[in-house]
């Protein structure tokens, strides 16, 4: 799943650590996120979602789109 | 608020991960007492031996406690990788465990005795390693 965490994060000036722990996971969980190593889950999506005030779907997009 | 939710996940990982080591090395210490003790400390009187085995399964039973609280407060990513690491280990105890003991009973392993702390070492090994490929998969 592609996502626009980094440019998000980025836009914000914050490190991984910083989201990290605006989130409330590891650092290792936001890279691997960012990297489209792993996919969060829906809670999860909902939180990035609440704290850059964006939809889900203009954070994260399905590959398959 | 509990204590747990006031910590950040790095401060809770990391309070859990002392609370694990902290139960796991009572527990290794319980049990080093029960398979030496008997013998080489009270001379095998069986009241000592009876409290020392209750005291390593209430040992064992924090110890289990312990893990499963390490396990929740872990974020998805770490219980995704302790939960692979955990199937992987559990596959591989059942694949080696049966056929070590099969292969016993052929004739092929006669001048070796099979010992349940070779399956111990190689769980632990097992799981070690799984959880390192994990990280690094993740990285």
């Amino acid at each position: 799943m592609k996502n626009r965490l980094k440019v998000l994060r980025a836009q914000r000036d914050w490190t991984q650590a910083d989201l990290a722990e605006k989130l409330g996971v590891s650092r290792q969980t936001v890279n691997a996120i960012e990297k489209g190593k792993f996919d969060p889950s829906l809670p999860l999506a909902f939180r990035v979602s609440k704290l850059f005030t964006l939809m889900i779907e203009e954070i994260f997009e399905d590959n398959e789109q | 608020m509990s204590d747990q939710s006031k910590r950040s996940y790095t401060e809770n990982e990391a309070h859990t991960n002392k609370q694990l080591a902290l139960y796991t090395g009572i527990w290794l210490v319980t049990t080093a007492v029960l398979a030496f003790g008997p013998k080489l400390i009270w001379d095998f009187s069986v009241g000592i031996t009876i409290a020392s085995i209750i005291a390593n399964l209430i040992a064992g039973g924090f110890l289990i406690f312990a893990n499963i609280k390490h396990l929740n407060s872990l974020d998805e990513l770490g219980r995704k990788i302790f939960l692979d690491s955990a199937a992987i280990t559990l596959g591989v105890m059942l694949v080696v465990g049966v056929c070590y003991e099969l292969v016993f009973f052929t004739g092929l392993l006669y001048e070796f005795t099979p010992r349940i702390a070779h399956l111990y070492f190689l769980m632990g090994f097992t799981f070690l390693l799984s959880t390192y490929l994990g990280h690094r998969k993740y990285k």
